[in-house]
């Protein structure tokens, strides 16, 4: 039986709730915070949204059930979805196909954490099992040093060179500059990058994503509902997931997306040359890079010329992370998968304001997550059109 | 290459012992049990051999539950290379820069290991080995090759108890077995060696030959003598680094075969109650010194007996006496724990000494067991069973103790 | 004016003077020492019960715990083989009037300053009642040698070599003369044993506790301030605690002296 395509399914009303670097607040208030926004998007009383979805890192000890009493939600579909920066894909396959089959007609998918002083560092040690046995013990430095032995390992077997991660993250923090809601508001140029301190070679400052507190969030829900509603919307063209993909390279140079992306880019009849923006899930570079190439918009192992070769900022040619990533607004913990996502939407809806793409009508995301011992699991991504 | 640290300012501040991270899922506690014993042991499927790592409770390869710890090759290849420059955990932001690596086993996984400085850059040939990190938890560590000295690398010296620039208290230099603890303290680079003496009237052999080691300074300690063993532990318990509480009383007399309880009470005077009265009076100052700068407290060496785990009749009270002690140094290595203190029990078979007399060969000489544990404090292991006796009864006690019992009551 | 209210009123005026011939009890008092697979005696220990803290805040106490031969101590004639079976022959059933009696006090400090294996004959028990006095039934005799003064010492008190023991004690045959002949309470010394370091060499070995403890008499051992006691006139009080059948005990020794 061949699978069924993703028509009539439209994602739309993109939020962010503003990040701050720490909060002394709970999980709840940002995820409420997300849904309100939400519902003031599309104009309904809560009492009109039937589905639900949640991801989050420290909703700890509740999970999205706990929160419909909390919120006051009697949803009829719920959903929680722990994969991190894969979350927000995730979040949207398995709405759709919710709103398909008629289990749910409004769904509200959010994503966020909080970020207390010294919750970073709780969330590290208990992240999971294999991290808690072999990794936190060894300097409990978290994904930097996991993303260290990758960045090191590409470098030496790709000939990538830190100006190019450089010109992705100056890019980013140019595009950030346009986006109210960047943590970061400086510009960033080459020379601070190349000069910043080192964290966990070779990764230094501007390498590493800041955690921080957040949330971002999206409705599912059917193009004619959207329509009814009087709302902007974009179509899901296509999307793929895949866990624990390449199990026995020893070390993670590719994930799940260069399984999956033929049957992506068939579900949306496109390929990569018809994209019009990208938004890769960038907690480091050298990620945004692998996903570059694992989706086949350059080889395996043509990174670094395709860096050298394009520019990314979002009137470059290539315009990547057009609201400045993760690296640039700062990871909210789980809202990191749906950051991409929700700038999509922007992109789609005409909304980018100073950062608009133009012309954009066809943009890719991508989500990534959960390192648990040596690589991260999960991968995903979305084809979304307008 | 190390060199003698300078003498302390005693005003300034010790500061307080930190340890990295020690939470370990239940199964992984495997590692840890075979990097006490000195072994790297990895997880490995007996349906379909391959081998595990990180530890699991089912085969990756095969879904089988029947997982066994078994001995792996510890050749591996450097992939890449860290240098942490930031740490969430204290105990290593204490100790930036640390460096780290991942590294392919050559029997399969892909590991995160602490790295030595001798390794060379990756891609590189290492020597994987399971190590028993300050928290007293094994980690992995990835050495240059079979010769490398942990206590060489400045990081990864917290992970051994090496007793090189080490003051070192030794409690009864009197025995044959003393004196060889002191001699091998000595040439393994020891700074300080107090050698307690009891009944200082008795003569001794051999006694007289330590005078002349300069590292030595002989005091009289008689562990069961609680009063002395305070007014010792006053004089000096704020400088040992290692204690190697080798005090022992043997008799060998089981039930029947000694009337009275007299013997009994004079074994667990010393070797029980003589080890609690050394962990009272020297554990708190060790305690407070787990993080005194690169000679700091480190080590704590019980001797016990290969008897402790099984008893063996011919040796009754004796074997009982170092029952008592092997469980009270569990509680002695929980109440070191939070200070990094390591406790190492050694359990030798029969030593060649008067109270062995009558047993067969092999026995296993005062000089070997002395070198076995300085091998224990230089490997950071935490249980030595030292000797071809005590190898033996090990491997009969972990595959049946209930058989041990019965073979050692015929 | 009794006898007693005599003794009282020169204890109270201090013409009689209380001499205290006892070690103080402590873990570093050397203690008998006998081959390793023997049974031994427990040295002297102490371990404390309370010191005003959380274990009893307002008191402080001591348990302690030694054999019946420690410090300074008694002997019963139970403790040798050779009064096993006598009457009267334990720490329990020995008349309390026999811990009391005159004192001899022979002076062989400066012989056993010469030779710690100093053997105390019969002849200079005889030369030594020529200069001073007959020796009386029922008294106590107390070997003076000054080896006391080496009690801080513990290496030095015990004087241990490659062959054993040298401390000084009578031969066997002033203890025969003064058991046989003088019919004395008992024998008192300076080092640990009344007997010497080597009496195991002589016959029969250990002949003080053999004849003194065989004839129903009692042995007192460290004792000290032996040199503030004359030659004679002065009066021992040695009783050991009443431990049922005991063969000793741990005791305070004292000795009643006139002012001159």
């Amino acid at each position: 039986m061949s699978r069924r395509g993703y028509e009539g399914v439209a994602v739309a009303v993109p939020v962010t709730v503003p990040y701050v670097r720490y909060s002394i607040r709970a999980a709840h208030w940002w995820l409420a915070r997300c849904l309100a926004e939400l519902l003031k998007g599309c104009g309904l009383r809560k009492e009109d949204m039937d589905g639900f979805s949640v991801s989050s890192f420290t909703l700890a000890p509740d999970t999205a059930i706990g929160l419909t009493q909390h919120l006051g939600l009697s949803p009829r579909w719920l959903d929680h979805v722990p994969f991190g920066g894969a979350s927000g894909i995730v979040q949207l396959r398995r709405a759709a196909r919710a709103v398909q089959s008629g289990d749910a007609d409004v769904i509200a998918c959010v994503a966020g954490d909080t970020n207390h002083v010294d919750s970073f560092r709780l969330t590290l040690a208990n992240f999971s099992q294999f991290a808690r046995d072999a990794v936190y013990p060894y300097g409990a430095g978290g994904p930097n040093a996991s993303f260290a032995f990758l960045t090191a390992y590409y470098m030496r077997t790709y000939g990538v060179k830190r100006e190019d991660f450089g010109k992705l993250c100056v890019a980013q923090r140019d595009n950030a500059l346009r986006f109210a809601h960047a943590l970061f508001k400086k510009p960033l140029t080459l020379e601070e990058y190349l000069a910043a301190r080192p964290i966990a070679e070779p990764l230094h400052l501007y390498d590493c994503v800041m955690p921080c507190a957040g949330a971002d969030g999206f409705i599912v829900l059917s193009e004619e509902r959207a329509k009814r509603l009087g709302i902007g919307y974009a179509r899901l063209l296509g999307t793929i997931e895949r866990h624990n993909a390449f199990a026995t390279d020893p070390v993670q140079m590719r994930a799940g997306w260069a399984l999956d992306r033929a049957d992506l880019y068939e579900q949306a009849g496109t390929g990569p040359q018809d994209m019009d923006f990208v938004q890769t899930y960038d907690d480091y570079p050298v990620i945004s890079v692998m996903q570059l190439e694992d989706l086949g918009f350059c080889a395996k192992g043509e990174g670094p010329a395709f860096i050298r070769r394009q520019s990314f900022t979002w009137d470059g040619s290539f315009p990547l992370n057009t609201s400045g990533g993760q690296l640039s607004v700062g990871q909210a913990g789980a809202a990191g998968g749906s950051l991409g996502l929700v700038e999509a939407l922007r992109q789609l809806t005409r909304e980018a304001q100073g950062r608009q793409v133009k012309d954009a009508k066809l943009g890719l995301v991508s989500g990534f997550g959960m390192i648990n011992f040596d690589r991260g699991l999960g991968s995903g991504a979305a084809i979304l059109g307008c | 290459m190390l060199e003698l640290p300078k003498r302390k300012n005693p005003v300034l501040r010790t500061r307080l012992p930190t340890l990295p991270p020690a939470a370990r899922s239940r199964i992984a506690l495997g590692l840890t049990a075979a990097a006490a014993l000195g072994r790297f042991e990895l997880q490995q499927c007996r349906d379909c051999g391959t081998v595990q790592y990180p530890p699991r409770e089912a085969c990756q390869g095969c879904l089988s539950i029947r997982l066994e710890w078994k001995p792996q090759s510890p050749e591996a290849e450097l992939l890449a290379a860290t240098v942490l420059h930031h740490s969430n955990d204290l105990f290593f932001r204490e100790r930036l820069p640390w460096r780290l690596g991942l590294v392919r086993l050559d029997c399969g996984p892909t590991v995160v290991a602490h790295l030595h400085e001798r390794v060379a850059p990756a891609p590189s040939r290492v020597i994987v080995a399971a190590k028993l990190d300050r928290a007293g938890q094994a980690v992995l560590v990835a050495l240059p090759d079979k010769e490398a000295n942990m206590a060489e690398d400045r990081q990864l010296r917290e992970f051994t108890c090496d007793p090189k620039f080490r003051k070192v208290l030794v409690t009864d230099g009197k025995t044959a077995l003393g004196q060889a603890i002191v001699k091998a303290l000595a040439a393994a680079g020891a700074d300080l060696i107090w050698v307690g003496y009891a009944e200082p009237w008795k003569k001794f052999a051999g006694f007289d030959e330590l005078k002349p080691l300069p590292q030595v300074t002989l005091l009289p300690l008689d562990v069961t003598d609680s009063k002395n063993v305070r007014e010792v532990a006053a004089e000096i318990g704020g400088k040992v680094d290692i204690l190697v509480n080798n005090a022992e009383y043997h008799r060998t007399y089981g039930i029947s075969n000694r009337p009275g309880v007299d013997t009994a009470r004079a074994e667990m005077d010393v070797n029980y109650f003589g080890l609690l009265r050394l962990a009272q009076e020297f554990g708190p100052a060790m305690r407070s010194r787990g993080a005194d700068g690169l000679a700091s407290a480190t080590a704590w060496v019980n001797l016990l007996s290969i008897y402790a785990l099984a008893n063996f009749p011919p040796h009754g009270t004796f074997s009982a006496s170092k029952a008592a002690a092997h469980s009270l140094a569990q509680c002695l290595r929980a109440e070191l724990r939070p200070a990094g203190v390591r406790v190492i029990n050694v359990f030798p078979g029969p030593i060649d000494d008067e109270w062995n007399q009558l047993l067969p060969p092999p026995k296993i000489t005062p000089a070997a067991l002395a070198n076995a544990v300085v091998k224990a404090l230089q490997e950071g292991v935490e249980d030595g069973y030292p000797g071809d006796v005590a190898q033996e009864w090990l491997a009969r006690w972990r595959d049946n103790p209930k058989a041990l019992e019965k073979e050692l009551s015929t | 004016m009794s006898v007693l209210a005599q003794l009282a009123t020169g204890l109270a005026a201090g013409k009689i003077r209380v001499v205290d011939l006892t070690e103080t009890l402590s873990p570093e008092f050397p203690h008998i020492s006998l081959p390793p697979e023997m049974g031994q005696a427990w040295p002297f220990r102490i371990e404390e019960v309370s010191h005003y803290d959380e274990r009893g805040p307002a008191w402080y106490w001591n348990n302690f715990s030694c054999g019946e031969h420690t410090g300074t101590h008694f002997d019963a004639p139970i403790h040798w083989v050779s009064g096993k079976d006598l009457p009267q022959n334990a720490t329990d059933s020995i008349a309390p009037e026999r811990f009391i009696g005159p004192a001899f006090v022979i002076d062989c400090s400066k012989q056993a300053a010469a030779d710690p294996d100093f053997l105390l004959t019969k002849p200079f028990l005889l030369d030594w009642e020529k200069r001073h006095a007959r020796i009386a039934a029922r008294s106590w005799v107390l070997m003076r040698t000054d080896w006391s003064k080496k009690s801080g010492d513990a290496v030095a008190y015990q004087n241990y070599d490659e062959t054993g023991q040298h401390t000084p004690g009578p031969d066997t045959d002033a203890v025969r003369f003064l058991v046989e002949e003088r019919d004395i309470l008992g024998f008192g010394t300076e080092s640990i044993g009344t007997d010497a370091g080597q009496a195991y060499h002589l016959r029969p070995p250990y002949p003080c506790h053999y004849y003194m403890h065989g004839a129903g008499r009692y042995g007192l051992q460290c004792l000290r301030n032996l040199d503030q006691l004359p030659p004679t006139g002065a009066l021992v009080v040695a009783a050991p605690l009443k431990i049922r059948n005991g063969s000793g005990s741990p005791l305070r020794v004292l000795a009643l002296v006139e002012s001159r």
